[in-house]
């Protein structure tokens, strides 16, 4: 850690790593339900755990890249953050509005909550993954732009480099799209259109870019490679994000009331969206074979690079084989469209948090470079358990979404949606098996910040 | 990648490529919008309709079901449920009031929700809506 006011991102990791137990855990639950229906019913319905899921993953992922912005802004600025105090208040705000969030989905019904919070005022609750009260919303939007203002006067006042750029554009484009949680036209279909400009506008665009930020940062400084050949290759990877992904939009209207030419549009430029994802692990492994010294901090390495590869897989391939509109008009809302979404989220944003934390936070709790052998090696037991796992997760819903097109939607004589979902269960009983490990190998990644924290450095 | 190809070139693909794209999204959207009105027949939307939406949010019934096959996959798609249950609104009136409160053992079950006729009424009238927007013909058939 170069500047001292680095340090506000530890908070801001802790309480990443804290809201992502939390999150693991209702999955378990969520999981359990798909097995047996009754699970906790009515005391947790599926929807307020699956809301729980959703929310506190979306919340831990800002807080992390929020937590990654303190760390990195003010190395590439080479200078002190600007506030340091505001980023500390933020945090604490932040994390009150989505505790504060989190505890009324599970203690008060939903219905209840938005009378409370005076939904009507400005309706915006009820929305897939954009549930959180308008008053939440509001909250969201002031630390948001509290926190660009402070890393933005950082910037100012310090050394710009291409990564803070691409990581300041990235984080404002979140700002400004969340700014369409606010839109809730009356008319459905209207609705729909626009709540895609925040949910993929998100993760299919800008998110790419503060993904890509990172793991440049990452990479330089773990690798030692020249600077210029690391941000041409971020250049050219966003580039192709936002490319493939501004149009890439369309692969979502296909059949939600929105004109057939969307099918077009959607599937031509979605189909190429896995090219920034392949590029970025030809990036990660290339950089590393290049590497110009070796880093003790041998696992954020693994990081960086399984980030790359579940990236690529996650979102490249299991977004491929569903996006194609011929193929989407059968597995649109399936089991198929799970598996996607877990995969492509844990390896694209999951595993890019958890990359810089692998980084940072040795140096944030004073380690000249790297933690021991023995608390690199726990760490890595839990990047195995956590990856495999996800992969059976992705795999097991994947047979049983392509089990559910098969019996309700591509055949002569369909059967009945809670029909099929019997048929899925030796699927969901496995999925919640490799869900349970996955738990498990977080439980070991939150141990090993505790192994051999006084044992001597790893060294390269 | 080779001395040929600079940052600069990378960085101008990157801000023009992104500028470009960005304005043809914009493009798509404002034709879109344009397009929308002859296929969402918004003619219909009646207070009872936005009623129904208003009902369908305050309950969050997307963190179970899909509608138009966007929202959770735990429960039956509902774009389509008016026709499936036979173009009636009765069936799905009573359906939603016959939810028991403590579920079915060993089962998946909706809530009960305790809604009054009004919000009922609503409520399938949004669904009635729904059903009858122009969506490509997808579900591809009744099951949803």
């Amino acid at each position: 850690m170069q500047y001292q006011s680095q340090s506000v991102a530890k908070l801001y990791f802790i309480a990443a790593i804290g809201l992502f137990l939390g999150q693991i855990l209702f999955g378990t639950v969520l999981g359990a339900q798909y097995i047996w229906g009754d699970f906790l019913f009515p005391a947790i319905p599926f929807n307020v755990a699956r809301m729980v899921h959703t929310n506190l993953l979306i919340v831990w992922l800002l807080f992390g890249f929020m937590g990654a912005a303190y760390y990195l802004i003010p190395e590439e600025s080479e200078t002190e953050l600007f506030s340091p105090v505001l980023a500390i208040l933020m945090f604490w705000v932040f994390l009150a509005a989505g505790a504060a969030t989190i505890l009324a989905y599970l203690l008060v019904p939903y219905a209840t909550l938005a009378e409370l919070t005076m939904n009507d005022l400005l309706p915006t609750m009820g929305r897939e993954f954009l549930e959180q009260p308008t008053i939440t919303k509001i909250g969201i939007v002031v630390v948001a732009l509290s926190f660009l203002f402070n890393i933005g006067m950082t910037m100012l006042k310090g050394r710009k480099t291409v990564i803070s750029m691409i990581m300041f554009i990235g984080l404002t484009g979140l700002a400004v799209f969340f700014l369409f949680s606010f839109v809730n036209p009356s008319n459905l279909i209207e609705d729909k259109f626009w709540w895609w400009w925040v949910v993929h506008l998100w993760v299919e665009g800008v998110w790419e870019l503060i993904m890509g930020a990172i793991l440049a940062f990452v990479l330089i400084k773990t690798t030692g490679v020249d600077r210029e050949i690391i941000e041409k290759w971020l250049y050219i990877i966003i580039a192709m994000s936002l490319i493939t992904g501004l149009i890439g939009t369309g692969h979502h209207y296909y059949w939600i009331g929105t004109p057939e030419y969307w099918q077009w549009w959607g599937s031509i430029f979605s189909a190429m969206e896995p090219i920034p994802f392949f590029m970025m692990v030809l990036y990660a492994f290339n950089m590393v074979n290049q590497r110009k010294r070796e880093h003790p901090n041998k696992v954020a390495v693994l990081w960086a690079q399984g980030c790359a590869v579940m990236a690529f897989l996650g979102a490249g391939v299991w977004g491929f084989i569903h996006t194609l509109a011929p193929v989407n008009y059968y597995t649109h809302g399936t089991q198929v469209t799970a598996a996607h979404g877990h995969m492509a989220f844990y390896g694209a944003y999951v595993m890019i948090v958890l990359a810089i934390i692998s980084y940072a936070m040795p140096l944030l709790r004073g380690r000249a470079a790297a933690n021991s052998n023995k608390a690199q090696v726990v760490e890595m037991w839990a990047f195995w358990l956590m990856t495999v796992s996800m992969v059976f997760i992705t795999l097991f819903l994947t047979a049983a979404g392509v089990l559910q097109v098969w019996l309700q939607r591509y055949t002569e004589t369909p059967m009945g949606f809670m029909e099929v979902q019997d048929k899925l269960q030796i699927f969901y009983m496995m999925r919640e098996i490799a869900g349970i490990v996955f738990l498990i190998g977080l439980g070991v990644y939150i141990y090993s910040f505790f192994v051999d924290s006084d044992g001597e450095e790893a060294t390269a | 990648m080779s001395e040929v190809f600079t940052k600069t070139m990378a960085r101008n693909i990157f801000y023009g490529g992104s500028a470009f794209f960005f304005l043809l999204l914009l493009a798509l959207t404002f034709d879109t919008q344009g397009v929308l009105p002859e296929r969402d027949h918004r003619e219909n939307i009646t207070p009872e309709v936005v009623l129904g939406k208003k009902v369908w949010e305050d309950n969050d019934c997307i963190g179970c079901h899909t509608l138009l096959g966007e929202g959770a996959y735990f429960a039956p798609e509902l774009g389509n449920v008016y026709k499936r249950f036979g173009n009636s609104k009765d069936a799905i009136i009573g359906f939603i009031k016959s939810r028991p409160k403590n579920g079915i053992p060993g089962r998946r079950s909706m809530p009960q929700f305790n809604l009054s006729d009004e919000e009922l009424n609503a409520m399938a009238e949004f669904l009635k809506w729904t059903s009858e927007v122009n969506t490509a013909n997808w579900p591809p058939n009744i099951q949803g």
